[in-house]
């Protein structure tokens, strides 16, 4: 199995680079995930990393990156709730790379 | 893309835990949702457990999954028709049910019930309408 290293922690990860355990999640995994992607994360990542969390939270999966557009769209507005301006901030697919980098599991209805 | 759309119902007979057969079924249905086709769940014998309201899998060590219900609706998969005898055979009504919704995109995005609680009989004449049945 896989391992990362943050903050002096081993954290199991899939050999997709998605965590393992998803409790083992906290926001320095974000940060090492996004840098071994060679993402900086800022506030406007934050932002998606955060809701995916919250939406996970309720609905317990990970959304189809259709769907996460168009929750994002309502909740944080249209000129983020696009798929232009979602690539741009995860170039290997909103869906996908928020979805790992916010502990997730990769999302349920995405081909 | 529009002239292959076809209609696919996803028939659910099981309980939610003891079995896979009702997250596996959902997992399906959730992907399906991404080819834009015509998508009908049917809740029938003990599959009517699946919607039903605060489920609590603690004693169990399975998880909960049923809040991943309330999703379909963002997955613009809005047509749940409930068979009304199986409610009835059980001891539920539409109460026991958790209030699953959508938005009308052609009604100003109003909250909509998703739930259709119908007869066995008319429950007959939409599978007779469908080009895809699956059950589990």
């Amino acid at each position: 199995m896989a391992t990362i290293s943050v903050e002096g922690k081993e954290i199991e990860v899939d050999e997709e680079g998605y965590l393992v355990n998803l409790a083992d999640w906290f926001p320095a995994v974000a940060t090492e995930m996004a840098k071994i992607d060679e993402v900086d994360l800022g506030d406007d990542h934050w932002d998606i990393i955060n809701f995916l969390r919250e939406y996970y939270e309720e609905y317990q999966i990970a959304p189809a990156v259709r769907v996460l557009t168009k929750a994002v769209a309502k909740k944080l507005g249209k000129e983020k709730g696009n798929s232009k301006y979602l690539y741009e901030l995860f170039p290997y697919g909103p869906g996908k790379q928020a979805c790992k980098f916010a502990g997730l599991p990769k999302p349920t209805g995405c081909v | 893309m529009s002239d292959d759309i076809k209609k696919f119902m996803f028939v659910n007979t099981k309980a939610p835990y003891g079995t896979v057969y009702a997250l596996e079924s959902l997992e399906v249905v959730l992907i399906s949702a991404a080819f834009d086709q015509d998508v009908s769940l049917v809740f029938c014998d003990d599959g009517v457990f699946q919607i039903t309201r605060n489920q609590n899998t603690e004693a169990s060590g399975m998880k909960n999954f049923s809040p991943a219900y309330k999703a379909l609706g963002d997955y613009d998969i809005n047509k749940l028709y409930v068979e009304k005898e199986s409610l009835e055979e059980r001891g539920l009504t539409l109460d026991n049910l958790m209030d699953l919704t959508y938005e009308d995109e052609d009604d100003d995005w109003a909250e909509k019930p998703s739930i259709k609680l119908v007869t066995r009989a008319e429950l007959a004449d939409l599978m007779d309408g469908q080009d895809v049945i699956i059950s589990s």
